[in-house]
């Protein structure tokens, strides 16, 4: 661990800002390098990076916010759970604010449906161990990197022989969703700051047809402010050599191979299906549903939730601005109508979203 | 919501759930994802889970090329830094 960080950034972060402010400086065009991940999206913001780089470097935020891609129809689902007599939903914290098309599962708590915040899929575990007489639903968000944990609670839940215990899955992956994005070619993406902790689990090879197959370079990039410089040297380090590689900056955590034993277990409970993804649509084998053998406690199955899919509200721009096409100052809500006090997108409510990112700590028009 | 934690395991229960102790604050956690973890490790924790043991080389490699280019400096200017 490093003992004297502050010193060690005070020292490193203006060489590496002279080294990156060089390259740019190589290229005719700006450079537009997308960080896929919403954790990056609020280090790149809390700490000013941006405003540091030069101005032909510009940082577009990604679909890598589970609360921002999770589409209104199954916000609307889990909430249809939430009013199910003797059933409680449990939820990470951060859905609770996300508007459905008529409510958000916060309101719904307002007006006395059991609704539990959760730190950890084990505590709806315990609630479900507790509370014999309830339901408990796990509403499943999450990438790769929350999805082996989930895929460990049912694993449990069947060894504790719960019967009690549900899942709702709205569970979601990343390289297909960075393959849809560069298919459909809207937006210009020059380098990817790939996902630090999705990476933890996935390893390298799911990325390495961003760059076999579309010829851009990736960095797998750790959270802390040198770390995200870092990435962004060694995607510029890549373009100025003429290279296309995925390369593991944060090494710390990642192993090329990932985490394998996790995986694994994902696997033996998941199978991936077709996702819709707020903003993206529709994309093949980007969400993951339980197999066959867990199916019984599928909790769209058990209690029947119909899905009826929502249109975004109406003038919000967070489709395009999850893709890269559009900023959210872009934005006509922005500011004006949707804040994070009363956001209308998703991209407002998660405090990992770009427009919420954007409009705490300000950032280029 | 993908964030991860470091913290130190500093005991170990039978039934694959350690303390760990981060800056001060011990929670519990599942070595579930990372059995191989053992007491007085560093592990990165999502969830309640712990999803990667640490190896101290590795991170060491995190400042490797921050030493590099740090040193590329210090060959161009000799007695400089």
């Amino acid at each position: 661990m490093r003992k004297n960080p502050g010193q060690a950034e005070a020292r490193l972060a203006p060489l590496l800002l002279k080294e990156i402010t060089g390259f740019a400086g190589l290229f005719d065009q700006p450079l537009r390098l997308m960080e896929v991940c919403g954790t990056h999206t609020v280090a790149i913001f809390r700490s000013g990076i941006q405003s540091l780089l030069p101005n032909a470097i510009e940082l577009l935020s990604g679909p890598g916010c589970p609360v921002c891609v999770t589409p209104t129809a199954e916000i609307d689902q889990a909430i249809a759970l939430a009013r199910q007599k003797n059933v409680i939903l449990a939820t990470f914290g951060d859905l609770m604010r996300v508007p459905g098309s008529s409510s958000s599962l916060q309101q719904e708590w307002g007006e006395g449906s059991a609704i539990r915040v959760i730190l950890s899929p084990l505590d709806a575990l315990q609630l479900a161990a507790e509370r014999p007489d309830h339901f408990v639903c796990l509403f499943a968000v999450g990438f790769e990197t929350t999805s082996p944990t989930i895929a460990t609670a049912v694993m449990e839940a069947g060894s504790q022989g719960l019967t009690n215990f549900y899942l709702l899955s709205s569970q979601r992956l990343i390289p297909p969703a960075i393959r849809a994005l560069l298919a459909n070619g809207m937006a210009q993406i020059d380098g990817f700051i790939l996902p630090g902790h999705v990476s933890v689990i996935i390893g390298e090879a799911p990325y390495r047809f961003i760059a076999e197959e579309f010829g851009i370079p990736g960095v797998i990039t750790g959270f802390e402010p040198l770390e995200i410089l870092e990435g962004i040297y060694m995607l510029l380090k890549q373009k100025k050599e003429g290279r296309a590689a995925i390369e593991i900056q944060y090494r710390r955590a990642v192993a090329v191979e990932g985490n394998e034993r996790a995986r694994a277990i994902m696997a033996e409970v998941f199978a991936p299906v077709d996702a819709n993804w707020r903003g993206l649509g529709m994309i093949p084998a980007s969400g993951l549903a339980l197999r066959e053998a867990f199916s019984y406690l599928d909790a769209a199955q058990h209690f029947a939730l119909p899905y009826v899919e929502q249109g975004d509200a109406p003038g919000c721009l967070c489709g395009a601005v999850l893709q890269g096409i559009r900023r959210p100052p872009e934005c006509p809500l922005f500011g004006t109508q949707c804040t994070p006090e009363e956001p209308i997108g998703a991209c407002m409510v998660s405090t990992e979203g770009s427009c919420a990112a954007y409009y705490k700590y300000g950032g280029r028009p | 919501m993908c964030l991860g934690i470091l913290g130190k395991i500093v005991s170990i229960t039978t039934n694959g759930l350690a303390a760990v102790d981060f800056d001060g604050i011990k929670r519990e956690v599942s070595l579930m994802l990372c059995p191989e973890a053992q007491i007085g490790d560093y592990v990165l924790v999502h969830v309640g889970f712990a999803i990667r043991r640490l190896e101290p080389e590795d991170a060491q490699e995190t400042l490797r090329l921050f030493r590099e280019i740090e040193e590329s400096y210090r060959e161009e200017k000799p007695g400089a830094g």
